[in-house]
């Protein structure tokens, strides 16, 4: 049985239930959606005991009010919009015990624009076409593809496990992030470089852009020196990607977010790497974005950089819950989820000793749900 | 046509297949020949890809792999025989009813035309238009093939919102809105079939690559028999496939 966590009395600005994303769907015009600042929801559901990709609150720049119906461990990170519980203000980056009745409130940002709560097992909304992510412009996911409003009760999955945390926060050589108001992001130049005049890629690389207010989870967009094209700005449509930044006529670059089109016809001078893109997700209204070029061998190395941070993080203070299972049927492959559609999850298998576990699972080919049992045998 | 694509970074998790800059079936084939076959191939690393007009972008994991393992797979699938699935071609028929409260810009379609409605339903339904890529919104299809005396202007202002199924015209395409939105498109009809539902797996009817037939309804009776065996879910579309 999932447990009722917490009710939403006020919603605040924009706020949201939202995992890793809805990926797989991008060929059929589906938005990714997911966490704009991916690596901060990441942190959270480690810092409580969920798999890496559980389902949380992506709060932005003014959160909600709302009261817990039940004891529970919490994370918050990303933004610091000034969460309160009971008055008292809360640590970020760090796991939080709180205890039914206790008022969560946020007294105003201070620091970045989306922070991140996590509660212990995992938000639980119907999981459509693999994800939990609301996509608000689509009406898909989270609670009825809307932002929550007051009166909602968020409940959560039963299957964390917070006695098996080792540690409340993140190791000590891991500092939290400072988001500050100038940010440098790093990109991969292309693929339509060759759309720009050379004056264009030099104005892009050397000038301060200004975030606007007409930012969104769809898209960064920023103001500053005209960038020149080549030609005219706009190319027969193709595919877009996280971080792609459209330059449309007006010479204004646009970062693409989680909530992006999947394909569009602007020409886009460079991808902004995807460990940087959670500078943009917390960038404020007229804070200074400058961009510098790296190639992809460096922006690998930046990733690995990133990953080994989060794999630290999890070896020092959460339980290692990630992993998934695929069968093939009918020659496509599946991914094999319990029945509240989560991947089935390695940590449970792997008990101490040799054993045999039996779990009922369902995967579903072209539309046609088939339910079996799967047998996994472990040698400790 | 033929040659190789050209293969570019998108930032540090995707790469770009391009086999041209135009709109052109072939190119277009080339593609979906492409995905088809990387997905077969059960490629490692490859998280997903996105066919569209000319290109495919295929998303990785840079931990399990890298773009110059994926572009060996790519170009290990440009030569003749190199496991290059060629994909059967597949019509999606359509069921449309045409016309009346259902199509009503048709009158101002087959006026602009100089036309009968009868002359533009005939035109409209007997041809059969590539589906280049779905974009747009969740299940829009890009169609392509529109005859040419059927190019009508779009709305001067757009409606607010069309119901789902609407079928139209703007300019020199043709398309079909699988969910209600906003429109400037010229509607001519209607499907009472539900081209994109998030509960099934695929969620669209029609896929990247398919050719979709639009096919009469006699009238408002057989779209109303039609919407409720879809909405029991007991209507299949029918595909025709040839190779």
């Amino acid at each position: 049985m999932n447990e009722a966590i917490l009710e939403i009395q006020s919603a605040g600005l924009l706020t949201t239930v939202q995992d890793l994303g809805r990926t797989g769907y991008q060929r059929f015009g589906v938005a990714v959606a997911g966490a704009v600042d991916a690596t901060a929801l990441r942190v959270a559901n480690i810092l409580v005991g969920n798999r890496e990709g559980a389902a949380s609150l992506e709060i932005t720049a003014l959160g909600p009010k709302a009261v817990f119906l039940s004891d529970t461990v919490i994370a918050v990170t990303g933004a610091d919009l000034g969460a309160l519980i009971d008055g008292q203000s809360i640590a970020r980056w760090q796991s939080v015990s709180v205890v039914s009745g206790s008022v969560l409130e946020f007294s105003g940002p201070s620091d970045g624009m989306r922070a991140y709560l996590a509660l212990a097992g995992g938000i639980d909304v119907p999981v459509v076409m693999g994800s939990r992510a609301t996509f608000v412009p689509g009406g898909l996911g989270g609670f009825d593809g809307r932002a929550l409003a007051p009166g909602d009760v968020v409940r959560a999955l039963p299957t964390a496990n917070t006695n098996g945390l080792r540690g409340p926060g993140l190791p000590e050589d891991i500092v939290p992030p400072v988001y500050g108001k100038e940010h440098e992001v790093r990109v991969v130049l292309g693929p339509q470089e060759a759309a720009f005049t050379t004056t264009g890629v030099s104005t892009f690389l050397s000038s301060p852009y200004a975030v606007t207010a007409e930012s969104d989870r769809m898209g960064c967009r920023l103001e500053g020196p005209v960038i020149e094209h080549e030609s005219r700005p706009d190319i027969v449509s193709d595919a877009t990607a996280l971080g792609s930044i459209q330059t449309p006529g007006n010479g204004q670059p646009i970062v693409l977010l989680a909530d992006r089109g999947t394909t569009g016809g602007y020409p886009k001078i460079a991808t902004v790497i995807s460990p940087d893109i959670g500078l943009l997700a917390q960038a404020m209204t007229g804070d200074t974005v400058r961009f510098t070029a790296v190639t992809v061998g460096q922006a690998h190395d930046i990733l690995r950089e990133q990953e080994a941070m989060i794999a630290e993080i999890k070896q020092s203070v959460g339980v290692d819950r990630s992993g998934s299972f695929s069968v093939a049927a009918e020659g496509r492959s599946r991914a094999v989820v319990t029945e509240t559609g989560d991947p089935v999850a390695r940590a449970e298998l792997t008990a101490a000793g040799r054993r045999t576990v039996v779990r009922p699972v369902s995967v579903t080919v072209d539309g046609q749900a088939f339910e079996f049992e799967i047998e996994v045998k472990h040698d400790a | 046509m033929n040659g190789n694509p050209t293969i570019m970074p998108v930032g540090d998790k995707a790469l770009l297949i391009e086999f041209g800059d135009s709109i052109d079936p072939a190119i277009n084939r080339r593609v979906h020949d492409l995905a088809a076959s990387i997905e077969a191939a059960d490629v490692p690393g490859v998280l997903e890809m996105i066919p569209t007009y000319r290109s495919l972008l295929i998303s990785y994991d840079p931990m399990t792999t890298s773009p110059g393992v994926l572009g060996e797979a790519v170009m290990d699938r440009q030569e003749p025989d190199s496991g290059i699935i060629a994909q059967p071609t597949k019509v999606v028929h359509i069921p449309t009813l045409y016309a009346g409260e259902y199509g009503p810009d048709i009158e101002f379609v087959a006026r602009n035309s100089g036309l009968s409605q009868d002359e533009v339903i005939d035109i409209h339904s007997g041809a059969d238009y590539l589906v280049y890529m779905m974009g747009f919104s969740s299940g829009f299809p890009y169609l392509g093939g529109l005859d040419e005396r059927l190019t009508t202007p779009r709305l001067d202002s757009p409606r607010t919102e069309v119901p789902a199924g609407s079928v139209g015209i703007a300019e020199t395409q043709t398309g079909v809105y699988p969910l209600a939105s906003p429109a400037g498109w010229r509607l001519i009809g209607r499907t009472p079939v539900r081209l994109f539902d998030p509960d099934l797996d695929p969620p669209a009817v029609i896929h990247a690559g398919d050719h979709v037939r639009f096919v009469p309804l006699s009238g408002p009776d057989e779209f109303q028999r039609i919407e409720r065996q879809v909405q029991d879910r007991a209507y299949t579309v029918t595909i025709e496939e040839s190779s």
